[in-house]
Order: C-alpha cells, then structure tokens, then sequence
C-alpha cells in the first residue's frame, strides 16, 4: 500500500512509530499528485519545495520530541483562505496575484500543529456555486467518474481528498460547500457551529453564515482536523469562548439513548430515489447501533431557499464592495476616473455568478426594497431558527441526505441559475440557524457515484454527530472504497 | 415582470458593475425567475417576527485599547494596483 492512501490517522500512527518520515509521506503524495492531478483537476497552486521543506522540519521536530498533533501531516487548504507563502486567488480573475499580508487563524493552527501544506484548492468563484464550474482557472472532476462535478464551492477540497492528493483538507461553508462536495466525492465533511472556528483570513463571502471546516477521509481524521482548527480567537470577535473537547472521545461505538430525528420535509419531491434508499439504509444501521428513531417537523423548509438567495447576496454585495481596483486585485488601466476605474475593474475582474449575486444583493439591500425582501428574509430566518429549537427539543440529532441527487456531468446546471439553487435546500438551513452540519458517506448509485448522509445537530453538539457518523461509518461498509484513478 | 432592464441597468450602476446590453438582456430575466421565486415569501405573516442577523448572541467583543504591532505600509501597500511607497494611487478625482 502507497503512502498516500492512508488515513491521516494511520499516517500519524507510523509517524509516531518511526516507521515512516513525513518526507517520505509527503514525497508519496507529491508523486500521487503529479500522478493524478491531470484528470482531478483540485490544485490552485502547489508549493512543492515549501512542503517538502516543512516535511524535513517535522521530522526534525519529531525527534526532538517536539511533535505537534498534526506533526509531519501533508495537507492542502480552500483558496479561499488567507496565506503569506502562496496567493489566495479565491478561484476569481479578481485576485489572480493577490498574496495575503497574514496568514487566516486556522493556516497558523494548521502549522503549530507540526502539519505541511502542500498547496491551495479549486473552488466557484468567491465560493459562490454548488459545482465548482465558477472557478476562473480550473474546474475539478470528481474522482469516482470522468466528466462529472466534484460540488461546490468546495469542490477541490473534497476532490483532493477523494483523489489521496492530500491527506485531509480544508474547505469553507456558507449554504453547504463543504457538506455537499464531501456527499458527492465520497468523503467526510464538517460544518462547525457558526463561531466554533475563526473566521480570521477566510475571505468573506456571507458573514453571517461562513464557516470553515475539515474535509477527510474517515470520521477519526475528521474529529483529529477539529481538534485542532476550533477555538476562541480574539482576532475574529464572532468566534466564542467555549471549551474545546477531545473530540475523538465522541468516537464510541453503540449509539444507546441517543435520539435521532427524522425531518419530513427533507425527504420531499425531487429526492432522487437511490439517494432515498442510501439515506434510509444509513437510518436502519444507526437503528442497529442503539439509536431510537423519532419522526420530527420543520415546517419552514421550503421556505430556506428563498431566504437563503437573499441574505447570502445582500451579505456578499457589502463584503464584495471592497473589491474597487485600489488596495489590491485587479484594476482596469483603461480607465479616466475614479468612477470608471471602479465600474471597470469590477466588470472585468468578477464572473458572471458573483456578479449576478451581487446585483440580487444589492436589489434586496436598496430603497423601497430593503424591508420586502432583506428585512423579510431575516424575519423568516427567525422561524427556521425556532423550527430546529423545537426539533432539537424531541431529538439529539437528525439525519437526511446532502444533496437531492449524486454528481451530475459538468455543464449539466450551469445555463439555469434558479435550478441550481435550488439543489442546495438540503443544506442552507444549518447556515441559516447556525448549527453544525456533517457528510458522511453511506453509499452508492447504481452508476457507482458516492451519495452523502447528512447529520446535524444543536449549536456545539459536534461531538454527538461525530459519533453517529462513526457508529454510521462501522457499518456502511464504504470505508477504503476508492475512486479507481490513472 | 418582477425586474425591469432599466432597473437592473440602476442596481448595477448602485453595485459599480457595468453591464453590456447582452449582459443586462441576460440578468434582468435571470433575475426575474429568482425574485418571482423568493416573493414565496410573502405567503408567510411575519408581523411582529424579531429578525436574526446572527445566530450567536455575542454583545460586544471588548479588549484593552493596547497599542499593538500592525501591517508595515510596504506591506500594506504590497498588492496595491499602483503605488508610490507611500501611498495608493487612483485616477484624478477633482480636476
């Protein structure tokens, strides 16, 4: 067995061992990128000599004694994460130079806990779709069937983990873009509670609703990314001073006295049937494990959409104004004055979806518009809001799939905005309330496209997810199934 | 129509982007079907419904008012499009 293929646990196990250097795991996976990377398509940018010189510094560290949790680890992170060693492009023309004067909290975390970061990830534009296709540079593949989407917008976070091009990754999430790449490229993936994880270089996309998190190949590397990316940070005053705990301990088998809710409305039209049947075997297995299954309601489901595509556009119209042409990104030298400088560098620098995003933002915000369509929206949020309270009254956790229908082929969706959206309403609503959202593989389609449970839970109770989704993982049979690539 | 052409031409112009006429024709019927589907929302009475801007109740994140080190101007000034060390510089604003 390569290198590469490990989990991140059992990586750490032989480092620890002294059975392997991280010179040699990073080298693996090196090779395995120059390997594989033409037909996945998730590396921005690889930083072959930074990593394999940080690689040398673990292994000097180790011995030392001075491992960190993550010593000698080869990881790769979203491009939309702030990093003083290589651009952040955030997939935009817009950005296309831009190095960050600082590195994003949880880049600095990442390193004090002894890890290597190989590079940076593809993602929609700003992190703004659900397939990846709005990246200005590249579009990533799914691994597990050529011509098909990886998700989005984390889409090369989860591909490069599929792909064994990286041991576990970071992505971000504001409507379900760590979830639902992670359901769709057969990986496990991780939307902390709003405030669980600084936000400090994560470039803004919907304040409100932002959050990064852990993509990995099983549930245990998922709890060891958690670890170590939570906590307070005084540089991001919305990230809360709460105990982190060892989330590893969440990983115990049986799942006696833990209720999980079943919320109709996630199982409505549209619901693709072999996602249906996946889901629904997932359910019986957590059954088998001691779980008690309660049908639970939330009765504003169908109305999260449209909530959603107007809060996220009106937070991303004021975050993205920043983007004028003068600080940094890009600036059309075209222009006579101010005005025009702004309108074009702007017009040239955006695609078409940030720019669409931030017209319905801007609409939504405008005056006689603001309380029909903003202030409505956040009125309505309060009802989704109280809708999981009440849920989460009658049960510890609920399940249901990700995303409507496993991967589809690239330029499938990308004429219909609306549809499209649409496809994400399995997933905003943990955006909207706040609350912690994972995938975690169940199954496959009868084509042989991985398909994604999702759990979620109250604020901070990421600890009972990574428990079922451990008890889940036991029993679906889906780990160490890998895409069959080059 | 929810959204006309002269309206998304006034939003673009609020929002800095300039459209083309292909650009305008394009989002002011793609905006249409988004906003013609979020008026769903009007099915719902939501008098007297606190909003939620945030969902954590965090007041005031205060700390010391400390001089602490910052961004270096070279730094800062780094990714500027065009800059001469000291400063950014833009087109001529007042003639």
């Amino acid at each position: 067995m390569e290198y590469y293929s490990l989990t991140l646990q059992e990586a750490l196990r032989r480092l620890e061992a002294g059975e392997v250097s991280s010179v040699a795991l990073t080298e693996s996976v090196l090779a395995r990128i120059d390997s594989v990377e033409p037909a996945v398509q998730a590396y921005l940018a690889l930083d072959r000599e930074g990593a394999l010189r940080q690689a040398e510094q673990a292994d000097i560290a180790r011995k030392k004694g001075q491992a960190g949790p993550l010593c000698g680890i080869p990881l790769a992170i979203k491009d939309v994460l702030c990093t003083t060693s290589m651009p952040t492009t955030c997939g935009s023309r817009m950005l296309e130079h831009f190095v960050a004067p600082y590195d994003a909290t949880v880049v600095t975390r990442l390193a004090q806990a002894g890890s290597v970061l190989l590079g940076k990830l593809a993602m929609d534009e700003f992190a703004m779709g659900s397939t990846s296709e709005n990246c200005a540079f590249k579009v990533p593949r799914n691994p597990w069937k050529p011509g098909y989407v990886a998700g989005g917008s984390s889409g090369g976070s989860a591909a490069a983990v599929a792909a064994d091009e990286c041991f576990a990754s970071l992505g971000s999430d504001t409507g379900g873009s760590i979830r639902q790449p992670a359901s769709l490229c057969g990986t496990v993936g991780m939307k902390p509670t709003y405030g669980r994880v600084s936000r400090y270089g994560l470039v803004a996309f919907a304040s409100s609703l932002d959050q990064i998190g852990p993509l990995t190949k099983d549930v245990r590397d998922c709890a060891l990314m958690m670890n170590v990316i939570c906590g307070h940070d005084p540089l991001d005053s919305t990230s809360l001073d709460r105990t982190v705990p060892d989330y590893t301990e969440a990983l115990q088998d049986g799942l006696k006295g833990i209720r999980i809710g079943i919320p109709r409305e996630y199982f409505g039209q549209g619901l693709d049937p072999e996602v249906d049947a996946a889901v629904r075997q997932g359910m019986a297995m957590l059954k088998d494990a001691g779980a008690e299954l309660v049908e639970v309601t939330l009765p504003h489901t169908d109305y999260c959409v449209a909530v959603y595509y107007l809060i996220a556009p009106a937070e991303a119209s004021s975050n993205l104004a920043r983007f004028d042409g003068v600080r940094y990104g890009f600036r059309d030298r075209s222009a006579d004055s101010l005005i025009e400088m702004y309108n074009k560098s702007r017009s040239r620098g955006f695609g078409d979806e940030v720019k669409r995003r931030i017209l319905i933002g801007t609409y939504a915000l405008s005056s006689g518009y603001y309380d029909a369509f903003y202030k409505k929206a956040s009125q309505v949020r309060t009802l989704i809001k109280e809708d999981f309270a009440r849920a989460f009254a009658a049960c510890d956790l609920m399940v249901s799939p990700v995303a409507p229908t496993p991967a589809w082929k690239i330029g499938d969706k990308a004429d219909d905005p609306l549809a499209l959206y649409l496809s994400d309403i399995l997933t905003l609503s943990a955006n909207l309330a706040g609350i912690p959202g994972m995938s975690v593989p169940c199954g496959f389609s009868g084509a042989g496209l991985p398909i994604g449970m999702q759990l979620q839970a109250a604020h901070f109770n990421e600890a009972v997810l990574l428990r079922a989704a451990y008890n889940l993982e036991q029993r679906a049979g889906v780990v160490g199934k890998k895409p069959v690539l080059a | 129509m929810k959204i006309t052409r002269d309206e998304v031409r006034h939003v673009a112009n609020l929002a800095r982007l300039d459209l083309s006429e292909a650009e305008v024709d394009r989002m002011t019927g793609q905006l249409d079907a988004i906003l013609t589907y979020v008026a769903k929302l009007d099915e719902l009475d939501t008098a007297g419904v606190a909003v939620t801007t945030h969902t954590q109740q965090v007041v005031n994140a205060f700390r010391e008012d400390e001089v602490r080190p910052s961004l270096p101007r070279e730094q800062a000034l780094a990714n500027g499009p065009e800059q001469n060390g000291e400063s950014f510089v833009v087109p001529r604003v007042i003639g």
